[in-house]
């Protein structure tokens, strides 16, 4: 147990401005996250910013769109009968990660930014290009199972483990940051990084900038959705791939519109832009989502163990589509 | 503590103290001036430690001592040469990775978790090899035998057989994962008089081995080890860290504490080893048997040797003239292994089993309708008459329960959507043990009776079972029952394991009350009383507070005249989705066929647990090591997946219920493993008939479904 210290705060203006005093400090929320990585020494902070009673938690409609506060727990959002109603997809993938205790207290923004569970950056004794960057990877080579099939780089080949994020980016979310000077907008799918040259870096979050809400346009996709979680236990394991799917159909069974995202797959929540294009204006046919499945694993390679990646993604892109458009 | 009571037969003596935190287990003895032990673990897999550096970690913050190899804290069986070569700090040698190389003491758990990140060593390494797949089948890797060659009629008699099939299946290492963390507490008193606080399977057997480590006699060492969360075999034997344990208590002449890491759980008390089996059948083509060849693989340490009983089955189960059987042990660098649930024989019947299935499937036969052909009458490995065995009405009862008529036996006939359903049998044995045991009762004039013996509870529900034992035989209402378990200062009882503490202690408990009852009969009849008054009255009328006595019990000849097993029979039924490559288990039902049912609900329990822990080994259990590195990658309970309740559906239990005539007074059998053995076969089997997928490497993962053809 290294020493740190623990410090609150009930502002996210005084959050901020400890943060950006610090470098090695960190933000703490629902902590089933941070506390492990710090028990492992994978996470060495000298200093714990409590943020749980910044009053960030609030769930709301203004207008069109939808706020999510982002000290909102994760079940509080899935529960939450507006998101039930006008953000289903959003609801459902909450309620496939982790277990109910883990949801009770896990928070949107450290959902954001959980770190991922390759077991070469949990373990200090081993290469690990994201804990120590110049180290190697361990993973390539060794036990990659749940590891990436697209945008991997020679220096990481992890997935981010989220299922939240993976509705997040098919629901075009836009993520509110604040900093000492204000607060800038991004959109959810910028949030998140390839690893690239920089594993070190899962997303684009500044060292001075903290989380602080979500903003989503009400939309017509709460009806045809699902959120399918492939795993190797039916609760409380991580994804060996997952599919979100949204879309809105007319009359004639013709898709009007539709969002396709994935995980378990890439170093971020993986959007099907290439499968969507396709099927905007088809005919939600088996053979349609046939084509849409194929299109989205144009690039995807696999690392030995998790080659069966490469066959389990599109089934499963055809399942979660069969699924979603079922629904009368 | 509170008595232990039993309310009814549907009740647990200890129920109420488990799910309301009453029940006290080892590490929560709060000792005053308790010190904690961190261990330091070795992150090579092979080789010598060169230096250890404890200079920071001694100068840390409340660090009492660091104990290592460099000052050998005092255990005079470790000074003599011989024995293990894993004496813990009496070697610099390094078998495996994570293997503990020194243990801080602190005054607090943080500050000792903290120095022990301080200590830092060097090593000289060596080439290792922790891969047993590679292990097998490299020619010149060291191999044993683990138990002599077997052979009835002609060997390996399949290969000529009209019909024959040879398939060769895969076991990872699971490891038990008991929920409660592995570790002691001791307390070395000046005169060498030691108290242990222990998570043991067996207090006599604990307290033998520390007599035999640090020299001292039996009467000083006292190990309690009243409730234990779960052992499933790694609590059998003491291992180096409590030994570590007992000499920093020795050392610093205070109460220390250990407790493992989950993480240390894999590499520090033991898992089930991998096994890589090849099984050949050979039959004619009207279903009958003609030869089972069972050649198994089993991993093992280099440093210990570690054998079970893989290839015991094909020996008896089916009626066959031919058979033969060998058992070759691989040594790899990793921690020595030991027996899980089922042991030996679970990994055994995964293999058997299964293939039994492809057997009958070669044969276009219902798979039940081929092991009912083939059920033996009598045991032709012993040459012996069974004692007891329903297996067909056992056959008869599942299969009504579970739907097989429903079954198809081509594979893949029922599917609905992308949702495959599948139905899957097998069968369990073990050997129906009975050792050697002690009880004593103290009948007291208040009308209660007291019952003691150095047995252990690691949950199947011991207490309850005695209880009921001696509450049907002296006519006494269970509430005013106790069973004393758990302390090596009690009678002499032998470790829990091998599914045999209800029919050892069991009839010791028989035996007691038997006398008790014949003394009291003789009580009446000095004070003239009638023979069936009640002791109220009779210890009263004699003017004595209490009556007790010991009794020794063990097996009689019985044991040479027959052979006595217990019996299951799995039933399962399996949804398998056709995209995605998810098993999904329906349902579940399990009969057992283990003699008298003594105790309904810990029955149950058992049959329950082990139908559990067969999913996991089925579906989703698999310790996963890097080889390049020697080290786990998923050792925690995120990564390493038992199932979860959604995994589960209902589970039917059902069972036979008929005393066996020659086993012991009570004619129950043991039944913790035969819960477990044989019941990753049915699911396997069950994914088989819904998919036409035969996977015959563990676990079944959906990977494994949609990479097979
Ligand atoms: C055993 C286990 C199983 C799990 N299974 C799943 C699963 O199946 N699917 C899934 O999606 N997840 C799963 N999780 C992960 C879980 O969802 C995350 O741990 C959780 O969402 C993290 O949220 P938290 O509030 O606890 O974050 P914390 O642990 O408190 O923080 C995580 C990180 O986020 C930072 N942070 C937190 N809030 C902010 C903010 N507002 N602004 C900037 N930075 C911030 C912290 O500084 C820290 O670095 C699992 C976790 C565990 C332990
Ligand atoms: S995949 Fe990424 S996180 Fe995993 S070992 Fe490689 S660099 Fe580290």
């Amino acid at each position: 147990m290294i020493n740190f210290q623990y410090l609150r705060t009930t502002t996210s203006k005084s959050a901020l401005s400890l943060i950006s005093k610090d470098k090695n400090a960190k933000f703490l929320a629902g902590g089933t996250n941070l506390i492990d990585l710090m028990k492992r020494g994978v996470a060495t902070p000298e200093k714990l910013i409590d943020i749980n009673h910044v009053p960030l938690k609030q769930i709301e409609l203004v207008g069109d769109t939808i706020i999510i506060g982002a000290l909102a727990s994760n079940t509080a959002v899935a529960e939450h009968p507006l998101i039930k109603e006008k953000l289903p997809l959003l609801a459902m993938a909450l309620n496939a990660g982790a277990s109910a205790q883990l949801r009770n207290v896990a928070t949107v923004g450290g959902n954001m930014m959980q770190r991922t569970r390759c077991g070469y950056f949990y373990d200090t004794e081993m290469p690990c290009n994201k804990r120590q960057p110049g180290s190697g990877c361990g993973a390539i080579g060794g036990f990659n199972r749940m590891h990436a099939i697209f945008g991997t780089s020679e220096k990481c080949i992890a997935v981010h483990p989220s299922d939240m994020c993976v509705a997040l980016i098919a629901l075009d979310a836009i993520v509110v940051l604040a900093n000492p000077k204000g607060e800038r907008k991004i959109l959810f799918k910028d949030f998140h990084r390839l690893a690239g040259d920089t594993p070190q870096l899962d997303n684009n979050l500044k060292a001075d900038e903290m989380i602080i809400r979500l903003e989503i346009s009400v939309n017509q996709l709460a009806k045809n959705f699902h959120y399918l979680k492939v795993r190797d236990r039916a609760s409380y394991a991580f994804a060996l791939v997952s599919v979100a799917a949204a879309l809105e159909i007319s009359a004639d069974h013709k898709i009007t519109e539709v969002r396709l995202s994935m995980g378990g797959v890439a170093h971020k929540p993986w959007r099907l832009t290439a499968s969507e294009n396709f099927l905007k204006g088809k005919e939600a046919s088996a053979t349609n989502f046939e084509e849409a499945a194929k299109l989205a694993m144009k690039d995807a390679k696999g690392f030995g163990e998790n080659d069966f990646k490469i066959r389990m993604a599109p089934n499963s892109i055809i399942e979660a589509l069969t699924v979603a458009t079922s629904k009368a | 503590m509170e008595k232990r009571i039993l309310k009814d037969e549907n009740d647990r003596v200890d129920g109420i103290f488990k799910v309301t935190g009453k029940a006290k287990y080892f590490a929560e003895y709060a000792l005053p001036g308790l010190t904690y032990g961190v261990l330091v673990t070795s992150t090579i897999t092979k080789g010598k430690i060169t230096t250890l550096n404890t200079k920071a970690a001694e100068k840390a913050p409340g660090v009492m001592a660091v104990l290592s190899h460099l000052n050998k804290p005092s255990a005079p069986g470790y000074e003599q040469d011989g024995g293990s070569p894993l004496k813990i700090f009496y070697t610099d040698k390094i078998f495996y990775n994570g293997q503990p190389i020194a243990m801080v003491v602190a005054n607090t758990f943080e500050r000792a978790t903290y120095a022990a990140s301080l200590v830092e060593a060097t090593y000289t390494k060596e080439q290792f090899n922790t891969d047993f797949d590679k292990a097998v089948a490299d020619a010149k890797a060291k191999k044993l035998q683990g138990q002599p060659d077997y052979k009835r009629g002609v060997e390996d008699a399949y290969k000529t057989a009209e019909v024959k099939i040879e398939e060769k299946y895969h076991l990872p290492i699971e490891t038990h994962n008991p929920m409660e963390l592995h570790g002691m507490i001791a307390d070395w008193r000046p005169n060498n008089q030691l108290t242990v606080y222990a998570k043991t399977q067996g207090v006599k057997a604990t307290q033998g081995t520390i007599a035999n480590v640090f020299k001292i006699p039996n009467e000083n060492i006292r190990v309690n080890s009243e409730f234990v969360g779960g052992g499933f075999g790694m609590a059998l034997r003491t291992w180096p860290v409590e030994i570590a344990t007992i000499m920093a208590s020795k050392y610093l002449g205070k109460p220390v504490k250990l407790m493992l890491t989950r993480m240390q759980m894999f590499t520090m008390v033991g898992n089930r080893p991998a096994a890589i089996q090849t099984i050949g059948l050979g039959a004619k083509k009207d279903g009958t048997l003609t030869g089972i060849t069972h050649l198994a693989f089993g991993e093992t340490s280099v440093y210990e040797n570690f054998t079970e009983g893989v290839v015991n089955m094909a020996k008896f189960m089916y009626q066959c003239d031919n058979v033969n059987t060998q058992y070759t042990v691989v040594p790899v660098d990793l921690g020595v292994p030991i027996w899980m649930r089922g042991p030996g024989e679970a990994t055994g019947a995964f293999a058997l089993e299964s293939a039994i299935d492809e057997m009958a499937h070669a044969l276009d036969m219902d798979p039940l309708e081929f092991r009912i052909k083939n059920d033996p009458e009598r045991d032709q490995q012993r040459n012996l008459p069974f004692s007891d065995k329903n297996i067909k009405e056992a056959y008869r009862i599942g299969a009504q329960k579970i739907g097989w008529n429903e079954r198809k036996n081509k594979p893949g006939s029922l599917i609905e959507g992308q949702w495959k359903t599948g139905y899957g049998v097998s069968i369990g044995v073990f050997n129906a043990n009975r050792g050697r045991a002690s009880v004593k009762g103290i009948l007291k004039a208040d009308g209660s009776l007291v019952l003691q013996s150095a047995t252990s509870d690691i949950g199947p529900g011991t207490g309850t079972g005695m209880t009921l034992i001696a509450s049907k035989l002296m006519n006494i209402p269970a509430d005013r029952i106790t069973f004393e378990l758990g302390d090596s200062s009690l009678p002499p009882a032998p470790s829990q394991g091998g599914s045999a503490t209800l029919s050892t202690v069991g009839s010791a408990v028989n035996d007691v009350c038997v006398a008790l009852k014949s003394t009291i009969a003789e009580l009446a009849a000095n004070a003239n009383m009638d023979a069936t008054s009640n002791f109220v009255e009779v210890l009263k009328k004699n003017n004595l507070p209490s009556v007790e006595m010991t009794k020794q019990s063990q097996a009689g000849k019985e044991r040479e005249a027959y052979s006595m097993y217990s019996f299951s029979i799995h039933f399962v039924k399996v949804k398998v989705h056709g995209l995605t490559g998810v098993v999904k288990v329906d349902k579940i039902v399990s009969v057992g066929d283990s003699g008298t049912i003594i105790s309904p609900k810990t029955a149950r329990s058992q049959m329950v647990g082990g139908a559990v822990g067969g999913v996991g080994m089925a579906l989703t259990e698999e310790s996963v090591i890097d080889h390049r590195y020697g080290r786990y990658i998923n050792n925690n309970f995120a990564d390493y997946h038992v199932p979860v309740n959604a995994d589960i559906p209902e589970i039917e239990v059902h069972f036979i219920n008929k005393p066996d005539p020659y086993i012991n007074p009570m004619g129950a059998k043991g039944m913790g493993e035969i819960a477990l053995i044989g019941f990753s076969a049915a699911v396997a089997n069950a994914v088989f008939n819904a998919t036409g997928k035969r996977i015959r490497n563990l676990p079944i993962t959906p990977d494994k479904i949609l990479a097979s053809t």
